[in-house]
């Protein structure tokens, strides 16, 4: 740690830090556009020039003559950083007005605007007018830049953070900057698009409109957006991402950088893949094959699941609420079941379940008989671990040190699970395991969660199917209708990850909450609701307090007995399962 | 091109007939002094470069031994040597004549700069426009090797070097030194950050050194004739000023622009910029007078009528506000010339050449050239002048915005022509007339 004085305020700062993050900690914004944390350092931008000087052991302050990019200055012990000078003003200025000379200023059609950084730093730094006489420079869009991404070419400053990312990250090296002077461009070669799983990120890197994500495009102005720090479900890396949605519709995943988890990026599959938590197959109410609901529940499907926006509005609300009544019959007849023949009552816990979730559920069904099985749902798995970055020709192997990996194990929760598994009863049991052979199980509660999609196939395998055919209770809590939902006695419609909240622990042993950013569907609830009022629990579902009482009672999972476990998450003490 | 005074040293042999050949210049007592080097240790050669004040060739002025001796001492794996062989300063021909007439001489000092930075391998980078250059000295590479001057045990002396010769594609940038390491390791010749300087990390991530041939040429001569011999001649450094290291050694001017007799002189360091157009040139053209002078290639900025009278080594220039003797590629304008054409010149050759790297760099000559373009078509504002001071003084190393030097001689003849030619470019806006020479294409 070493002492760096920033306007004359003294920080302490990190051994790798630079004159941006020294200035950081000292709350002292400077503006940049090259520098990225996860990036090399070009110093190209200029953005970030400030004066910087040295303060003698006599105290006294010996300054530069020139400017510098604080992006590529170490802080060094002693090292004094000036960011308000008349000097350090004018060239900030002077590169704004430069960045902006051949800028089509069309923030109206720029979705962008908001969160640019061109805007935000021209208020903040830069001249109201440009004194531009002459022509601007024109460039055309490039829509074909790659399947996810467009680039609007005249709106781009040269940061060049994204071919940066698709050589260092990525690997792939798509994007690069072609012609020379005023008139370079990013471009991709003729027919090789930026196409590579981790593409989506470029767009997040872009610090202003150029790079824009097509799945996003002119869908909403970012400022009606509302931000809820989740974790990414798609696998069991655990991407943070922040969920952005507006009136209970979400509008996008963007990564959140978080040091624990995955770093600042996240994959297109996560990315992209949210989609099914708004589809109109949801479940959206419960039904019961003895009482009379609505009986369209489990297939209900809304007419028009693409007019987004609409698809929650009270207008709609058109099933009746059954939860009461349809908790009172599941809760009775689990009871029943269960005292008539405890062995033969499985529930199934899914590693998309919170740990919280698996908690509420598995000690619910415990305290009514110790005998009842507990088992761990199927683990999709789609082909091999992920890892970037690659070869340029997509090779896999790379003798650089893997900076992303989009794991093959596609839930996010499997090793939470198995923590509450091993707690209640000793080992993990598989249901692939429990059910080959006789497995003399009757009763059933499944729980699924899985998202609906091409690449994972139905976690109703033929072995479950076969298992559950003449079973006496069939209970299944999902979030899409599947087979088993449908021969199902009771089916309990759940909530997708950005609708509810909870604990989730990655494949190296961090658990990371997620909140709720959106309601679920009609009258789909929480899971955490469902189960704390099938438990008979008091009051509300809390999920801090649920971790706090997790945490104390389950040795495996004690750090989250501080209940809030923060934005980054906690690794636990013990990791469950082998990291990988 | 000769003179009756100064007996020319790199030029000396370039009217013989077959000067590029070894035999001719083995003939002449060539590689004596690679010999005299492979017999002194590594450390006498750097000591001896460093003793005879030689300063690079290329622009800079950076004393040749000091930067020798930057690089790490102990280090294992190869250090490279860059020959920079991309001469692209507007008025500058001198390295394409020593090596297309003697290039033995450049090698000769190549094989012993190596020798003494102890590199292994000396990349030499040739401008692509210089194809004639390139096959003569592949013809003298390959006849090098022949007689055993290069390669494995180089005149029995157990010191291995191979020197690999790299066309470039076209780019100005790649004379800076850090943007030829790039282009020469196959990228976009986008210069770097410093530091790590180039004599630390360079050429694929080892130890290199970038020097100019006409430096390495020289390097030959100091090799062969002492130190003492090169500080005879040029301007000795001024000892009040402790920062001030010299100019010693002959250097050749490139003389071009509205003179009688361009071309090639070599003298020794200080002749003023009067004595090379009057004496050696033939004087300004069509009984014309010189309005300005460029003094080291169109990036040094200018020198006006009145300030003819400075001497042309690396210090002189700076004193009347040029930004350096550079490449000492001097240009004579004369009187009937306007000025803000030989200024849009200028600038749409920088917006051209700049690299795009840095934001003032790249949008900042641009800006300028189409300024310049405007007030050629009669639409100049006098706002127009301050506006382009402003914008020459904020782009480029001196104010510490750009990471090369292409900026400051981007910013040098604006800023130049409005200190020393107000008057004219004000009398030009002011009038509203349309340029006569057709606006250049090809930059925006």
């Amino acid at each position: 740690m070493s002492s760096v004085f920033v306007n004359d305020i003294e920080v302490e700062v990190g051994p790798k830090d630079n004159l941006i993050q020294a200035a950081r900690a000292a709350g002292v914004e400077i503006p940049h556009y090259c520098w990225h944390e996860a990036l090399s350092v070009v110093a190209s931008c200029r953005m970030c020039l400030i004066e910087v000087g040295e303060k003698k052991s006599d105290g006294t302050i010996v300054m530069g003559p020139k400017l510098v990019p604080a992006c590529q200055t170490p802080a060094k012990p002693g090292t004094v950083v000036k960011t308000e000078t008349p000097k350090v003003k004018t060239a900030q200025q002077m590169t704004l007005e430069f960045l902006l000379l051949n800028h089509p200023l069309d923030c109206s059609i720029c979705d962008q605007a908001g969160e640019c950084y061109l805007q935000d730093y021209t208020y903040k730094f830069g001249k109201a007018q440009s004194r531009l006489n002459e022509p601007k420079v024109q460039r055309l869009d490039k829509y074909h830049i790659g399947e996810q991404i467009a680039l609007f070419t005249d709106r781009c400053v040269m940061c060049t953070r994204c071919v940066r990312f698709t050589r260092e990250i990525s690997g792939t090296s798509e994007l690069q900057v072609v012609a020379r002077g005023s008139v370079e461009e990013i471009d991709v070669f003729p027919s090789k698009p930026c196409n590579n799983k981790l593409a989506g990120n470029v767009v997040d890197l872009c610090p202003v409109g150029a790079l824009c994500s097509k799945d996003f495009l002119y869908k909403k102005r970012v400022w009606w957006l509302k931000s809820q720090k989740s974790v990414c479900a798609g696998c069991s890396t655990g991407c943070s991402v922040e969920v952005d949605q507006n009136e209970d519709y979400v509008y996008r995943l963007r990564p959140r950088a978080n040091p624990l988890a995955q770093g600042h990026f996240m994959c297109d599959e996560g990315r992209f893949g949210f989609k099914y938590v708004q589809s109109d197959q949801r479940l959206m109410g419960p039904t019961s094959k003895t009482i009379s609901t609505s009986g369209t529940a489990a297939s209900a499907v809304l007419k028009n699941g693409e007019t987004v926006g609409k698809l929650f509005q009270p207008a709609d609300l058109a099933v009746v609420d059954h939860w009461p009544s349809v908790i009172k019959e599941t809760r009775e007849r689990i009871r029943q079941a269960i005292v008539s023949n405890p062995s033969g009552f499985a529930a199934v816990l899914s590693p998309m379940m919170s740990v919280e979730e698996a908690y509420l559920l598995a000690s619910y069904l415990k305290s009514i008989d110790r005998n009842v099985k507990l088992l761990l749902g199927p683990i999709p798995i789609v082909g091999e671990n992920d890892c970037y970055p690659k070869g340029v020709d997509g090779s896999s192997p790379s003798v650089e040190k893997t900076k992303f990996t989009i794991r093959a194990e596609k839930c996010p929760n499997r090793f939470g699970i198995e923590a509450v598994l091993t707690h209640f009863q000793g080992s993990v049991v598989a249901i692939e395991d429990a059910i080959r052979g006789n497995h003399n199980i009757q009763s059933w509660y499944f729980v699924g969660g899985y998202p609906l999609s091409d690449e994972v196939a139905t976690w109703v395998t033929p072995a479950i199917e076969k298992a559950t055919v003449g079973a006496s209770l069939l209970i299944v809590h999902d979030i899409f209708p599947s087979s088993l939902s449908m021969k199902a006695d009771i089916v309990l419609a759940g909530a997708a990850f950005t609708e509810r909240d909870g604990t989730f622990v990655n494949h190296r042993g961090l658990a990371q909450g997620f909140k709720a950013a959106t309601r679920p569907p009609k009258t789909a609830r929480a899971d955490g609701r469902i189960l704390s009022e099938l438990s008979e629990r008091r009051g509300l579902f809390n999920v801090e307090g649920i971790r706090k009482e997790i945490g104390d009672k389950i040795q495996s999972l004690e750090s989250l007995s501080i209940g809030d476990i923060g934005i980054h998450g906690v690794e636990l003490r013990e990791p469950v399962g082998a990291y990988s | 091109m000769t003179n009756t005074e100064f007996e020319p040293i790199l030029l000396a042999r370039i009217n013989k007939p077959d000067s590029a050949s070894l035999a001719s210049y083995q003939a002449d007592g060539g590689y004596s002094g690679l010999r005299k080097a492979l017999d002194m240790t590594q450390a006498q050669v750097i000591e001896l470069v460093k003793a005879s004040g030689l300063r690079g060739r290329g622009g800079a002025g950076f004393p040749t031994g000091m930067k020798w001796s930057f690089l790490p001492q102990n280090i294992t794996g190869p250090i490279y040597m860059c020959i920079n062989g991309d001469e692209s300063e507007p008025g500058t021909f001198n390295n394409r004549i020593l090596i297309e007439e003697d290039p033995h001489q450049v090698l000769e000092g190549i094989v012993i700069g190596c020798y003494a930075t102890k590199a292994t391998t000396a990349y030499f980078y040739l401008r692509y426009e210089y194809g004639k250059c390139y096959r003569t000295l592949q013809k003298a590479v390959d006849e090098m090797y022949a007689a055993g001057l290069l390669g494995k045990n180089i005149l029995g002396s157990g010191y291995n070097l191979d020197i690999h010769l790299h066309r470039g594609a076209c780019a100005y940038i790649c004379g800076e030194e850090t943007g030829l390491i790039e282009s020469l390791e196959g990228k976009r010749a986008w210069p770097r950050i410093k530091p790590p300087f180039p004599a630390v990390e360079g050429a694929f991530r080892r130890p290199t050194v970038v020097n100019n041939v006409e430096t390495m040429a020289c390097v030959t001569h100091i090799v062969n004739r002492g130190a003492e011999w090169f500080q005879s001649m040029g301007i000795p450094k001024d000892p009040n000023n402790p920062r001030d290291a010299g100019s010693y050694g002959p250097k050749l001017y490139c003389i071009s622009g509205h003179v009688n007799k361009p071309g090639l002189v070599e003298l020794p360091l200080g002749v003023t910029a009067r004595e090379l157009i009057d004496k050696h040139a033939g004087g300004v053209w069509k009984g014309r007078k010189a309005k300005a002078v460029v003094p080291g290639g169109i990036s040094m900025g200018f020198m006006s009528a009145s300030e003819l009278d400075t001497p042309l080594d690396f210090a002189g220039p700076g004193r009347v506000g040029c930004l350096g003797l550079g490449t000492a590629a001097v240009i004579v304008i004369d009187d009937h010339t306007s000025m803000v054409d030989v200024l849009y010149n200028a600038c749409r050759f920088f917006a051209h050449e700049s690299c795009g790297q840095c934001t003032p760099c790249r949008e900042g000559t641009a800006w300028s050239t189409k300024i310049l373009e405007r007030i050629r078509s009669g639409n100049g504002k006098l706002s127009d002048i301050d506006l382009l001071l402003e914008i020459s003084s904020s782009i480029g190393t001196i104010p510490g915005t750009t990471i090369c030097g292409l900026a400051d001689g981007a910013a040098w003849p604006i800023k130049n022509a409005i200190a020393k030619f107000r008057g004219e470019l004000e009398d030009y806006i002011r009038s509203g007339r349309k340029s006569e020479a057709p606006i250049l294409v090809g930059a925006h």
